[in-house]
């Protein structure tokens, strides 16, 4: 590295060394993620000051959303790094939720083994989804477009055949599955007047989002198996020449998003005590963009965790943070399309940056 | 080299269809310990085909292949790794969003153990992908981290071919791997062919340049539609024939002289190209 640095610094193209970090900066996308969050914190901190954005309460509203969207989002960001997309994800939420709430309500099962078989039954529609896309070579946007409405389809069909509802109950099941799956307002310490809850109005999913990001950090970084992944997304043919077992990890990453979002219907589940069979389209635009946010490429093949995770608490804050501050709450539409824009703008830059600024250099 | 000794590598009666379309017919040969087999011949005769075949990347449909004298299949690429067998295929190889070092290793990589968690070990990588990249007299890269999509095409390929002489135990197959590159990187592909020969490998070194194929090749295999329309040693043929053969069997004289007349009564046109 250092030998490197000093010749490019040497070179009279590349000017002097502070603008060679900046260079360098840039072409760490999640630096750019993590900018564009400080300044939208930094934005958004200003202008809701006064509607308690920085309270509490107040932060928890968009850590909350934002950790629901940041669950799905980083097994998403590993099928676009790989080269795919899920959008069945839409009916996987109620479907988890569901195949829960009808494990414990209907079947009688233990709170566990229904979050079990709804994560079976998630894993099972993943598969399906993989063997499709590694089978047919169909575009997984179709492929999970497919699915998104078999799985919407059967959401609301199966529910009224089997507990002839569409809005199932699942009333709470112990305090252990509500502060792994719900939140912590039953966590109260000390008495009398003293009394107070701690998380008070965080939920769970917000610790459930940071094991994720760790357990994907250590996948997609540290272990080797990342490099598989960024290989397939970067060229397919050859990542299986070079021997990668390309179709089971394809397979693999789209059981994976199956069941992070079945995870994150089953906490929506917990906390509201019912399930509903209604899919969430806006949840597949929502975590696409986080994606992106993130610098996670479009074509494939690059991508990072921090970046997604810093791309989904930006867009936490522009998507709910406009109800703390003055602003007419129609524009949030807007300036979430306005950070798109900008988001794919420095990615494909820092694409053309990556793939010729090292050859202009010398 | 006797002849008698077993080939490293063999087909025999290979057949290979893609559907309805035959594009390999009954391929038998034989590639030995220390030896280099050209593969010659024209586009789309089915040279990278055949390589396919033999690195694991199709299954033949009729007829086997042998190695070491047992019959072997493979059935994915990783099976034919494990054999020994690395191939450099004419397209792709490299990840430009990945580092020199990661992509050296993509599918191999080496990990340092920290009890069930597997790490990958970048220091290690990115060590042994410049080490290596460097032989191939590629001095300029020095650094492991860096992004392989700021490379050169040539480099880019140096770096999939030495990738292969590293893996490479016993076979080392090249599927061009001297097109994208400049005089002095091909001679130092040559060069490194030479010496995985010496040191014992079998090679298969498919090119379209005859000068090339004449530096380094012990046998020659012409295929021509599929089939294998002639092969023999060194020397047994000159110059002039090896091109003929690798022009499809047409005369590579009689073009040539084709093309003059014609450049001489059209004012220095080249002809239309016949359809
Ligand atoms: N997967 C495939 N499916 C169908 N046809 C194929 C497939 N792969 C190769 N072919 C056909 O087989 C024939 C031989 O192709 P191949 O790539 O082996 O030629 P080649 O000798 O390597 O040519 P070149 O010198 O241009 O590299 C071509 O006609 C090609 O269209
Ligand atoms: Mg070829």
């Amino acid at each position: 590295m250092t030998m490197a640095d000093t010749k490019e610094t040497d070179s009279p193209a590349s000017g002097p060394a502070s603008s060679f970090s900046l260079l360098d900066l840039f072409r760490r996308p999640e630096a750019g993620a993590a900018a564009g969050f400080i300044l939208i914190f930094l934005f958004f901190g200003y202008f809701g000051v006064d509607k308690n954005f920085l309270t509490a309460l107040g932060s928890s509203t968009w850590l909350n959303f934002a950790s629901k969207v940041g669950i799905i989002a980083i097994p998403i960001a590993f099928l676009m790094i790989a080269g795919e997309l899920d959008i069945s994800v839409g009916a996987l939420i109620p479907a988890g939720g569901i195949v829960l709430a009808m494990s414990v309500e209907h079947f009688g099962f233990n709170i566990w083994m229904g979050v079990l078989f709804s994560f079976v039954v998630a894993a099972a529609i993943g598969w399906v989804n993989g063997m499709l896309v590694t089978r047919t070579q169909v575009p997984s946007l179709i492929v999970t477009l497919a699915t998104l409405f078999v799985v919407a389809g059967l959401n609301a069909y199966l529910s009224k055949q089997v507990a002839g509802t569409t809005q199932h109950s699942l009333p709470d099941a112990g305090v252990v599955s509500e502060f792994i799956l719900g939140d912590y307002h039953s966590l109260i310490l000390g008495d009398g007047d003293s009394a107070f809850t701690i998380f008070r109005s965080l939920q769970s999913s917000f610790f459930i989002w940071i094991a994720v990001a760790i357990g994907c950090f250590y996948v997609l970084h540290v272990s080797p198996w990342g490099n598989w992944i960024l290989a397939m997304g970067g060229d397919e043919d050859s990542a299986r020449n070079a021997g990668i077992p390309t179709d089971k990890l394809k397979i693999a990453l789209f059981m994976l998003s199956a069941m992070a979002a079945a995870l994150v219907g089953m906490t929506e589940a917990v906390l509201a005590n019912t399930a509903s069979t209604t899919t969430q389209f806006g949840m597949i635009f929502n975590t696409i963009i986080c994606v992106v946010v993130g610098g996670v490429l479009l074509t494939g093949g690059f991508g990072t965790v921090t970046g997604v995770v810093f791309g989904t608490l930006t867009f936490g804050i522009v998507f709910q943070g406009i109800n703390f501050t003055a602003f007419d709450k129609d524009l949030n539409m807007l300036f979430i399309g306005a950070l798109l824009l900008v988001a794919v703008l420095m990615n494909d830059t820092f694409r053309n940056l990556a793939t010729s600024a090292s050859t202009k250099k010398k | 080299m006797s002849d008698n000794k077993t080939p490293v590598l063999e087909m025999r009666k290979v057949d290979k269809s893609f559907g309805p379309i035959d594009v390999l017919h009954e391929i038998s040969l034989k590639v030995n310990q220390g030896e280099v087999l050209c593969l010659l011949g024209d586009n789309g005769a089915g040279k990278s085909t055949l390589i396919k075949t033999l690195s694991g990347v199709h299954q033949p449909t009729r007829g086997e292949m042998l190695m070491d004298g047992n019959p072997v299949h493979f059935d994915r690429p990783r099976d034919a790794q494990e054999m020994g067998i690395a191939t450099v295929h004419q397209f792709g190889g490299t990840y430009p969003l990945m580092s020199v070092g990661r992509n050296f290793f993509a599918g191999n990589e080496p990990t340092k153990g920290v009890g069930p968690f597997k790490v990958f070990d970048r220091q290690k990588a990115n060590r042994i992908a410049v080490e290596q990249v460097q032989k191939m007299g590629i001095t300029r890269i020095t650094d492991g981290d860096r992004l392989v999509g700021g490379l050169s095409g040539g480099e880019r390929q140096s770096l999939a071919i030495a990738r292969a002489v590293y893996f490479g135990a016993r076979v080392l197959i090249l599927d061009e791997p001297t097109a994208a590159l400049g005089v002095k990187q091909a001679a130092h592909v040559l060069r490194i062919v030479n010496e995985a020969k010496r040191r014992g490998l079998a090679v298969i070194f498919i090119t379209h340049q005859v000068m090339h194929a004449m530096a380094v090749g012990d046998h020659f295999a012409v295929l021509i539609r599929g089939a294998i329309a002639a092969d023999f040693r060194k020397g047994a043929k000159s110059r002039e024939e090896i091109a003929d053969l690798m022009a499809g069997g047409e005369s590579m004289a009689d073009l040539e002289a084709n093309i003059e007349g014609y450049m001489e009564t059209h004012d220095g046109h080249v002809p239309e190209p016949a359809h």
